[in-house]
């Protein structure tokens, strides 16, 4: 009784009191910053080490949903054109702002990778459900959601929560490249979510398949056919990164 | 008795493993079992002239490994070993699925990856065990579960409450890794990223099974100072997510202080691994030849600091919870996997170690930063879900030991070396402990040293089955806590 009561005194207060000012620490790798006037643009000696193709040059450019974030670009790269810090805002609604140009900040990119819609405030600025469905995912992705859940991140209390029955959400959460064997259970669980209901991809295998993108095992189709609202780009995403992705989603500003 | 005889890590030429006549490598392979060793590796290969079936057995005791083969050419089946040893019937299932290759009288030769969506659709029906009588019902599970967490297929027979059978059918998660390993061997690093993705809780444990294997075959080994940094995130790994077990498996019994403690001291531990590479999980550290962060005293600082402070909570956090009479309740006799049944079916890890089975790759076959420092083998005889939490608990603090001892003797040296071009015609077994046990990756060169085979076995390749046994007979409510008393791989299974 005695050991119980010391030991909650011991667990303290443990959640992140504002979590919109938390920061990671370096030499967690986030938004990478790229000086296009330093890059030798004839070298592609980071193109040669990138394990998806998600960096290209001419110009110098990064794509987050096919950067598994593993950090060879920037040490292959001898003229400190790559830099990844520790800013971990990467969430877009647009797949196309996932490409990080020459001279882009996290400010900037932050400022309006995230289109807030007013249907979405509206419909979810107050209670957001999600059911996760993890189609290939290595387990990475699906730890990282579940962490964003306990008692440090503590992301119920913002009013989003993750729900055993699609008839429940709100929306669905994919992780993992898609296997043809989930992708039938995939869109099942979509269909089961009533409208209106949103579609957001975490992790870089959800958004392009990453190191799994040529696959044959593979089936992306699901993703031809229903439009995705946010990209959560990582390898897996910090907790942060899903939180902060998911909050400026629903703001409206 | 015709074998080649090597040990974890050591290639070999692949033309020294004896291919014997299909009668005599059945004879010798079970006699071999028979006497006591241990079954690690069954697995095909596809040569011009038809199929080449290898295996290898380890001797535990005296860190051998034994190494045959046989040609199957044009023969497309083979007598079924499974009868004679369970362990056997999961090797059998995924040579029938690869090679198409019949082991003939195989009692339960069904699918393991393939074709998988497929059971979905009523006009193919799933052959599941079945069966009939009073109060008798099927309860079907998945493929997508309640929590966050990866999919697969449980079937449960039951009589009441009581679970009389399970089937679990995987094969969700296919991602043809195995495969991919050899259509991108020509860059290493997107091989390391696949080895990082077969299990992303296993991040560390399997891409350091890869890089030691890819260094064996190209003959170099790494820095004294790099085999520790490896050895330190590995253990890393272990702690952080037998933390996080341990407070899964208090939330399935409702012991919410066990849940929320523990789950905030695996939140310590994943961030050391982030301060030391930049991932919580630790990608990135790896690349064959070496590790790519160093352990500045600044992180060595950190390191002890967070390791001195977390071992006296993480010991009273377990004194109050393994006290707890509604927690025991819970824990105790439940999901019990016997000795003899552990053996049988090679299971391997923590599960394995909570049954009596005293096996760790750290001690039985040493690699990296174990070679200098032994490490001690801990069992727990009564295999139920207490002992497969409790010998988490004991591990976390094996680890703590192990990192103290490693991080006194770090030497200097050099991070990384240049990988040569790996070796024609070698043939490697490269084994670690995870934190989940046996992990192993065999690897064939070909004569151009290229990568011929790649192997992969997650332990869950073996733990899988030992969940199945584990709750018969018990209350079909207790399979939650069963099932993360096991923790297993989807993805490591599925390849």
């Amino acid at each position: 009784m005695f050991d119980s009561i010391k030991l909650r005194k011991q667990h303290g207060y443990q959640a992140i009191r504002d979590i919109r000012t938390a920061t990671v620490k370096a030499p967690f790798r986030g938004f990478p910053r790229l000086d296009g006037e330093k890059c030798d643009l004839s070298c592609l000696a980071c193109t040669a080490v990138c394990p998806t193709g998600a960096i290209a040059t001419e110009p110098l450019r990064i794509d987050l949903g096919r950067c598994t974030f593993c950090g060879e670009c920037e040490r292959g790269c001898g003229t400190g054109a790559i830099q990844f810090s520790s800013a971990h805002s990467l969430a877009s609604t647009d797949r196309n702002d996932l490409i990080i140009q020459s001279g882009q900040t996290p400010e900037s990119f932050r400022e309006t990778a995230i289109q807030s819609r007013r249907e979405i405030h509206r419909l979810f600025g107050r209670s957001l459900k999600l059911r996760q469905v993890s189609a290939a995912g290595c387990n990475g992705c699906e730890m990282e959601l579940n962490a964003a859940n306990n008692v440090n991140f503590d992301m119920g209390r913002f009013g989003i929560e993750f729900v055993a029955s699609p008839r429940h959400a709100d929306g669905i959460v994919i992780t993992g490249p898609i296997s043809r064997n989930m992708a039938p259970a995939l869109k099942d669980a979509y269909l089961s979510i009533s409208e209106p209901r949103i579609v957001v991809a975490v992790g870089t295998c959800a958004i392009s398949g990453g190191i799994f993108a040529d696959s044959a095992q593979l089936d992306r189709s699901f993703l031809d056919e229903v439009p995705v609202d946010l990209y959560i780009p990582g390898c897996p995403p910090h907790p942060l990164t899903i939180i902060g992705g998911l909050l400026d989603f629903r703001r409206h500003k | 008795m015709n074998w080649a005889i090597t040990k974890n890590l050591q290639a070999i030429q692949v033309h020294d493993i004896p291919r014997l006549p299909l009668n005599t490598f059945r004879e010798q392979l079970l006699k071999a079992c028979k006497q006591g060793k241990r079954l690690v590796q069954f697995f095909g290969d596809a040569e011009t002239d038809g199929i080449v079936l290898y295996t290898v057995l380890a001797d535990d005791e005296h860190s051998y490994l034994y190494v045959a083969s046989t040609h199957l050419k044009d023969r497309r089946e083979y007598p079924s070993f499974t009868n004679y040893l369970p362990a056997f019937h999961l090797f059998e299932r995924e040579i029938f699925e690869q090679f198409s290759i019949t082991p003939v009288g195989h009692p339960w030769l069904k699918p393991v990856r393939k074709g998988i969506a497929e059971i979905s659709k009523a006009e193919i029906p799933y052959p599941f065990f079945s069966m009939d009588g009073e109060e008798v019902h099927e309860v079907g599970v998945g493929p997508i579960h309640a929590g966050i967490i990866e999919p697969g297929h449980f079937r449960f027979a039951c009589v009441g409450e009581e679970v009389h059978h399970l089937e679990i059918q995987l094969g969700f998660q296919h991602r043809g890794i195995e495969k991919l390993f050899l259509e991108h061997q020509d860059k290493q690093q997107h091989l390391l990223g696949l080895a990082e993705s077969i299990a992303g809780d296993t991040v560390i444990g399997h891409s350091g099974t890869y890089a030691r294997a890819v260094e064996a075959l190209s003959g170099i080994t790494v820095s004294r100072r790099a085999m520790i940094i490896r050895t330190i995130a590995l253990e890393l790994e272990r702690i952080g997510i037998h933390l996080g077990d341990l407070s899964a498996l208090a939330t399935d019994v409702a012991y919410l202080t066990g849940s929320a403690v523990f789950g905030a001291l695996r939140t310590s531990i994943i961030n050391t691994t982030l301060a030391l590479c930049g991932s919580r999980f630790g990608r990135g550290l790896m690349t064959p030849g070496g590790v790519n962060f160093d352990i500045s005293e600044e992180i060595q600082g950190n390191i002890r600091t967070i390791i001195d402070d977390i071992e006296n909570r993480i010991e009273l956090a377990a004194e109050v919870m393994f006290a707890s009479s509604s927690v025991l309740s819970r824990f105790e006799k439940t999901g019990v996997v016997s000795f003899e049944t552990a053996q049988q079916i090679g299971m391997v890890g923590p599960a394995a170690r909570a049954s009596g089975l005293a096996l760790d790759v750290r001690s039985d076959h040493p690699f990296g930063g174990y070679i200098h420092f032994p490490v001690h083998k801990m069992t727990l005889t009564s295999g139920d879900v207490f002992a497969r939490a409790y010998i988490r608990y004991i591990e976390i603090m094996q680890s703590i030991r192990i990192i103290r001892e490693q991080l006194a003797h770090l030497p200097k040296g050099e991070l990384k070396k240049e990988l040569h071009k790996l070796k024609p015609h070698l043939f490697v077994i490269s084994m670690a402990e995870g934190w989940r046990g046996e992990i192993v990756h065999t690897v064939i060169t070909d004569k151009d040293g290229r990568l011929k085979r790649y192997k992969i076995k997650d332990p869950s390749f073996h733990n899988w089955f030992g969940l199945a046994l584990a709750v018969r007979g018990n209350g079909i409510s207790d399979f939650p806590v069963c099932n993360k008393s096991f923790n297993l791989s989807y993805c490591g299974f599925d390849l």
